[in-house]
Order: C-alpha cells, then sequence, then structure tokens
C-alpha cells in the first residue's frame, strides 16, 4: 500500500464525514476509568514516588517536578547522592513514539507540465511511522553535582548529543548559587523540550524558531537560531527554597547548540557570544493553584560573512560582520484548578542586515533599496484540563505578525503565522518503572505569501497539517 | 478514499485496545472519594478531605498505597515503610506520645519532608494543597473520629547557652542512655542500635548525629526539644517528658548540637572553645574524615 499519493483536498474533506464518530469513540473509551498514574522511569526508580508527583502528565512538569530540576535532580532527603542508591540502578531512560501519522499540505509547488516547479498541488502522505530516540541520562554524581547526557536520534538512528552538561548545585549551601556548563535547554517557562504535542506541525513552538522572510519565496539565511534549541554555554540559575522565585542568566556560544562552533554563514559561526535571561515569580490565588508570571530575552549576535575561507569553503568559528537580534517575551501561566493556560507574548528583531541575507562588510551601500530591520509580534495561548493525571487535553494557539518586512516591497503580512494545535494524551498505565500514552493529535499552520505561485507569479499562502496517532513511551 | 480509510481503522483500533489495556489495571482502583467530608484546620485555612484526595491519588499512593495502609508499590522498595495512615501513628508530634499530632502537625511534616527517608519536602505545594491532604490523610483511621488530638506539649523560651548547660548535657546523655542507641559520639551506633526495630518490625536506625544537622522532625533547637518530649511515635524514641524536666531537656539539646561536628552552631563553637570540647571534636573529625553528607540542603 503506497502511503503517499495526491488528492483533492475538498474530495478528502467530504469523505472524512464519519471520522468525528472515530473520535467520538476513542474519546467514550477512554473515559471508562481513569486511575491515577504513577511514576517516570529513571527518577521514578530511584525515588520510588509517582511521575505524577514531577509531571502534570509527562513530559509537562509540575512546580513540585520543577523544584527537583532546579534543586539538581534533588528531593534533599537521603536518596540523592549515588553512593546511597543501589549499585545496580542506572540513571537512564529511553523514549520513542511508534505512531501513524497524516500530512497535508495546500500550495505545494510541484513539477508540472511546463517543467520543474512549475505548479501547485495539494498533497497528502500518510502511514505508520516512528519518531526519534531520545536516550535520557541525569542524575547526580555527587551530593549536589549533577549531570545531563541526552543522546538523541533521528528515526533513522542518526545521533546527536541532545544535551550535554554538569551542574554545580546550591555553591556554598545557597539555592541562588547553582552553575552548569555544556548543551542545555534555556531557562525556557514553556519548555519545548517538554511539549505536550508531537506532530511534525505542532511538535514545537512557532514563536521560538520564527525567522522572517526576505521576500516571498526568499527565507531569511543569515543565521539560523531558535529559542527553543539547545544551546551550548554556561548557565546561572538561583531560585527561592520553595522555587517561587525563579532567575537565570547564561552565556552562550552563537552556534544554535552547534558543536565546533559549526552554524552561520556558509558553517562558519563567528566567536561571539550571545546572552539569555529570564526571571519569574509565582504566587498563590487561593485555591485556584499556583500562578506564575515572568520575562526572558535573548541577545544574539551573528555573522553575515567568513572572514576566512580554506579552498573555497569557510573556516569554523571565523564568521565576520557580526550583527545583533534579539528575541523577548512575558510569558504567564494561570491555573484555574484542573485548567491551566499558558500566555505568552513575543517580540523578535533582527538586524538590517540578518534580514536582509546582506553581507555588512559593503556597509549600506550593500543594502537592496527599502531596506528595514524586520520586527515582529508573535503570542501563544495554551491550554491544558488535567482531568486527572492519566487523561490531559491540549490545545494551543500561536500567531506570529510582522510588524516591519525586511523591504519595502514585500506584503505587509508576509511571514504571518497562525497555527492551531490540539490533541489528547491518555495514559492507561503507569507505574514507577514505565511510562505509556496514547497520543492523539491535529495541528494546522497557516504561513502567509511565503512562496511565489508558478502560475501567477503572486505571493501565495502555504498550509500544512498533520493529523497523529502515537504511542509514546518510556522506560 | 485510501488515506480516510486507514485513519478509521486506525481510530477505532485505538478504540479497541484502549479498553484492554485498562482493564490491565482494573485491581488497583483506588477508593472513592470520602464522605462526608473531613476538614483540617492549619494557620486559618480549611483543607478538605474530598479536596485533598486528587492530590493523594497524584502524589502520595505511590508508597502509602491507595488505600493509605502504606502498601503501595513502591513501598517493597523504601526503607522506612512508608507511614502507615490507618494506624494513625505518627512520629512528628508537638503532642504526647500516644496521643493524635495536631493539623499543623502533619501539615508541617508533609512540608518538610523526611530526612533519612524517601519522603520529600512538599513546600512547592500550594498552601491549601497541603491543607487539603492533611484532611483527606484523616480520613483513613476511625480514630480521627473518636479520639481528639492531644494537648501540645508546652515549648518553654530556651534558656541561655552556658558551658554549664553543655556539661550539664553531657551529663544528661549518659545518666539517659542516649548512647545506648546513637553511640558515644552519636553516630547512631551505640551497642543496641542493631537490635532496634519498628512497629511493623522492620530494623530502624538510630539518629546519626555526626552525619546531619536536620532532624526527622524539624531543624530547630526547638524541633529537637520536641523530638525527645513528645518521643517518635512508632519508633523506640521514647517520650522523657515525665523523665526530665524542660531545663534539663535544654541542656541535653545543647549538647547533641555539639555532635554533629560539621555543621557550625554556637554550642559547637563553645564547646570547642573548652579544652576538653575542643580534643573531642578534633579527635572525632580526624577518626572519621568527613567526604561529604548527602542530606545536607
Amino acid at each position: 500500500m503506497d502511503g503517499s499519493k495526491l488528492i483533492n483536498f475538498k474530495g478528502g474533506r467530504v469523505r472524512a464525514r464519519s471520522v468525528p464518530f472515530s473520535i467520538f469513540l476513542l474519546l467514550v473509551v477512554a473515559f471508562v476509568d481513569c486511575r491515577p498514574a504513577n511514576a517516570i522511569p529513571a527518577f521514578a526508580r530511584k525515588y520510588g514516588m509517582p511521575c505524577s508527583s514531577c509531571h502534570e502528565a509527562w513530559p509537562k512538569l509540575s512546580p513540585f517536578g520543577q523544584q527537583f530540576k532546579d534543586n539538581g535532580y534533588q528531593m534533599g532527603n537521603d536518596r540523592d547522592a549515588p553512593i546511597f542508591q543501589s549499585p545496580a540502578y542506572w540513571p537512564i531512560t529511553m523514549r520513542i513514539t511508534p505512531n501513524w501519522h497524516l500530512e497535508h499540505q495546500d500550495n505545494a509547488i510541484v513539477d508540472g507540465p511546463g517543467g520543474p516547479n512549475s505548479a501547485l498541488a495539494n498533497i497528502t502522505t500518510h502511514g505508520f511511522d516512528f519518531g526519534g530516540l531520545d536516550i535520557l541520562t541525569e542524575g547526580t554524581l555527587a551530593h549536589n553535582i549533577s549531570f545531563q547526557l541526552v543522546p538523541s536520534s533521528d528515526e533513522t538512528a542518526t545521533f546527536h548529543f541532545e544535551s550535554v552538561n554538569v551542574r554545580f548545585d546550591n555553591i556554598l549551601n545557597s539555592s541562588w548559587l547553582n552553575v552548569k556548563m555544556g548543551k542545555f535547554e534555556l531557562d525556557n517557562l514553556q519548555s519545548e523540550k517538554r511539549i505536550m504535542t508531537l506532530s511534525n506541525n505542532g511538535g514545537f513552538y512557532q514563536n521560538y524558531h520564527f525567522q522572517p522572510w526576505v521576500a516571498p519565496g526568499v527565507p531569511e539565511s543569515s543565521y539560523v537560531f531558535g529559542l527553543g534549541d539547545n544551546q551550548i554555554g554556561i548557565e546561572w540559575l538561583g531560585h527561592s527554597k520553595d522555587d517561587r522565585t525563579r532567575v537565570s542568566a547564561s552565556l552562550l556560544s552563537a552556534t544554535d547548540g552547534n558543536p565546533a562552533f559549526q552554524s552561520g554563514v556558509g558553517g562558519a559561526a563567528s566567536s561571539a557570544y550571545e546572552g539569555f535571561i529570564a526571571g519569574s515569580r509565582a504566587f498563590q490565588v487561593d485555591n485556584l493553584g499556583l500562578q506564575r508570571v515572568g520575562g526572558f530575552a535573548y541577545f544574539g549576535r551573528a555573522s553575515t560573512f567568513p572572514q576566512y575561507t580554506t579552498g573555497g569553503a569557510p573556516i569554523n568559528g571565523t564568521g565576520s560582520g557580526n550583527e545583533p537580534y534579539y528575541r523577548a517575551g512575558f510569558i504567564g501561566m494561570w491555573y484555574f484548578k484542573k485548567l491551566d493556560v499558558t500566555t505568552m507574548y513575543f517580540y523578535g528583531h533582527d538586524n538590517i542586515y540578518l534580514g536582509t541575507n546582506t553581507p555588512s562588510n559593503a556597509g549600506s551601500a550593500g543594502l537592496p533599496s527599502g531596506a528595514h530591520a524586520p520586527t515582529w509580534n508573535g503570542a501563544l495561548f495554551e491550554t491544558h484540563y488535567t482531568f486527572n493525571p492519566q487523561m490531559i487535553f491540549i490545545n494551543r494557539y500561536e500567531l506570529i505578525r510582522m510588524s516591519q518586512q525586511a523591504l519595502d516591497s514585500n506584503p505587509g503580512d508576509l511571514g504571518n503565522i497562525d497555527a492551531l494545535t490540539f490533541g489528547f494524551r491518555y495514559y492507561p498505565f503507569v507505574s514507577s518503572r514505565t511510562g505509556l500514552a496514547f497520543h492523539n493529535e491535529y495541528s494546522i499552520v497557516w504561513q502567509r505569501k511565503i512562496q511565489v505561485s508558478p502560475t501567477t507569479g503572486l505571493p501565495i499562502d502555504l498550509t500544512s497539517s498533520s493529523l497523529m496517532f502515537g504511542l509514546d513511551f518510556a522506560f | 478514499m485510501l488515506n480516510i480509510k486507514v485513519a478509521k481503522i486506525c481510530l477505532n483500533v485505538a478504540a479497541l485496545i484502549l479498553p484492554l489495556a485498562i482493564s490491565a489495571q482494573q485491581a488497583d482502583q483506588p477508593p472513592a472519594k470520602p464522605s462526608p467530608d473531613i476538614a483540617s484546620h492549619v494557620d486559618g485555612l480549611t483543607g478538605h478531605s474530598a479536596a485533598g484526595a486528587d492530590l493523594y491519588y497524584r502524589y502520595c499512593w505511590g508508597c502509602h498505597g491507595a488505600r493509605g495502609n502504606g502498601d503501595g508499590e513502591n513501598a517493597p522498595w523504601v526503607t522506612p515503610q512508608p507511614r502507615n495512615f490507618v494506624s494513625a501513628t505518627f512520629k512528628c508530634r508537638s503532642t504526647p506520645t500516644g496521643t493524635l499530632p495536631l493539623d499543623s502537625d502533619l501539615y508541617d511534616s508533609i512540608t518538610r519532608g523526611f530526612i533519612t527517608t524517601n519522603m520529600p519536602g512538599w513546600g512547592t505545594l500550594t498552601t491549601q494543597n497541603r491543607a487539603d491532604l492533611v484532611a483527606f490523610i484523616k480520613t483513613f483511621s476511625a480514630r480521627w473520629i473518636t479520639d481528639k488530638p492531644g494537648e501540645p506539649i508546652p515549648v518553654p523560651a530556651e534558656p541561655a547557652l552556658t558551658l554549664d548547660s553543655l556539661k550539664h548535657g553531657q551529663a544528661l546523655y549518659q545518666k539517659l542512655e542516649c548512647w545506648k542507641c546513637h553511640g558515644q559520639e552519636g553516630r547512631g551506633d551505640g551497642p543496641s542500635a542493631s537490635t532496634l526495630t519498628d512497629s511493623n518490625d522492620q530494623p530502624i536506625r538510630p539518629y546519626n548525629f555526626y552525619t546531619g544537622y536536620r532532624f526527622k522532625c524539624g531543624t530547630t533547637n526547638s524541633d529537637l526539644y520536641k523530638i525527645f518530649m513528645t518521643g517518635v511515635d512508632g519508633t523506640p524514641m521514647p517520650s522523657f517528658a515525665d523523665v526530665v524536666k524542660p531545663e534539663e531537656a535544654w541542656d541535653l539539646v545543647h549538647y547533641l548540637r555539639t555532635l554533629q561536628i560539621w555543621h557550625k552552631s554556637p554550642e559547637l563553637a563553645l564547646w570547642e572553645s573548652t579544652p576538653e570540647g575542643a580534643a573531642i571534636v578534633k579527635a572525632e573529625r580526624v577518626r572519621n574524615t568527613y567526604t561529604g553528607n548527602p542530606i545536607h540542603p
């Protein structure tokens, strides 16, 4: 059976009339029994605690889990240091997600009778599949010295290191002094590594990875950066004992987390450094729960041309003509008992040279006419209804609106994004040794005028969607 | 059309698989929410057992069990064993031995956790959450209906620290035979230590003053005072309320602090200022060099 074929999208909708009934049936069955959950593998094995202690629904952390993480994977009892563990204990967890998914794309540019890339089509592909593997090894090397090592592969078992760091916790017996070095996730309150949606379109935050378009069909390629990407550097994090107040600052290499200074123009990152700061404060509102508000800012610098080349290839780390960019935002996490809503405002700015893919060594004379430093605003609204530790409903809407295009000639809405994702995760059982979730998700993303129609020559939208049913398991 | 058919098939197969997975779990169903609602009262907060039930089944039942009798699925690997709420015997109280604790005692225990056990502190939970959990814990035993909590043992103001107080405390440590369990140097290695068992007939270790400064029931001098005036129910540690006078108890508190030789305290500083104390502390430090204590915060 060929899982990839071209269909007419309109026709597909007509034929999908009975799909809602199937979804309804799935929901009904899911509600037959909702037992409490317990356990996430590696730490649950170590501490003998339910996974629902640290996760509202894994992988989303609860305040208790966040404190455990902030405290260097330590509970503060005598089960923390490895010398007090069974010698057979090994702090390792594996997670992977076999699934069936359907991907649809409207207005895909394809080869046609007129030659290569001369036609538009609606493309639907589907089939059984599986995601990449995460090998999560985290724990303590000694009292107040913790580590994280996460080899991660794509679905073809090509590995990279997602996280590699050592952290010195509670320096001078102060929870305000914690320092780690290596590759790690930025201190994002809305963690992309703990995202509750997994599909091709919904498995990341649009706001964390957005870079503006130079023109329709021309993406910004001066640099690569994602706030959700793990970065390489050093981080200081401080928090109050009860974790209500958290602040952090990071100094990072300008490589978007790539080793050996590889990232930037032609692979030549500069030796520049970047910074990230974040802070938040939680407060209790009667019996509604713990609310948290915070802010963050990332200050980056990216090279616009390689200073040296050898054999025509840029030398890593010698990128030059560094130009600034930054991202900043505010976030609120609001709890109304079982319902929680995360709201985030996001602002982005790229330097004019970065925004127009122009080497800065030529100065302003090298800029195209009508060039500007692109800026944009974004927002995220994510809701969770945690029926119980075994069942969570998820909904997210993101939007991005350009406030200043890179070129005057661009359509005003070039690059604007709307993204909607919803689904639910059901944990039929969770023991203190393993975890399994029935993952069900639909996601659709609209990107405005980012490509040029081969038939009319006009900018057109690109719409893509994902439908996914998966078995997300960890052990 | 094919892709939609596949989607339908997958949805229906998933719907069929779910009950199979669920049915395997039916045997360990937690009990229904308590009725009627039982309340707790802590510092102006009123906790409700109905709300606490949800929290209990999120955070606690893996160790304490669905029915509160300490037989959660992790209990076989937890030492000491998780508290059995059905027996309503609690270690950390401000009330006399054998009596029920105050709601605030349970609340403090949840907040603080228990050093040298698997029970962490739950200070990240909201105050309301903790009060609700206290209310729910009280639903496991009928004692909470038939009995009332004991009258709190008064804790008089701590007298001034003096050398006489330390020396008197040192003498009391011998007279009361604390050393039989806790050892002459407070390392929890007295001659009786290896024979001790708790109320579940499980081996239990006496507190080791040498390696820590946090106690099972608190960190302050007042907490230490309460520990041996109320006793630690369910363990061999008795109440000394009928044996020592309050001022003597404070003397003992002061002396016990000097056994915590890796933790700076006014008591230790005063003790080290004397030739006798300095010699003892130095010898202890040399005898077993401290290599890192996991129970320090």
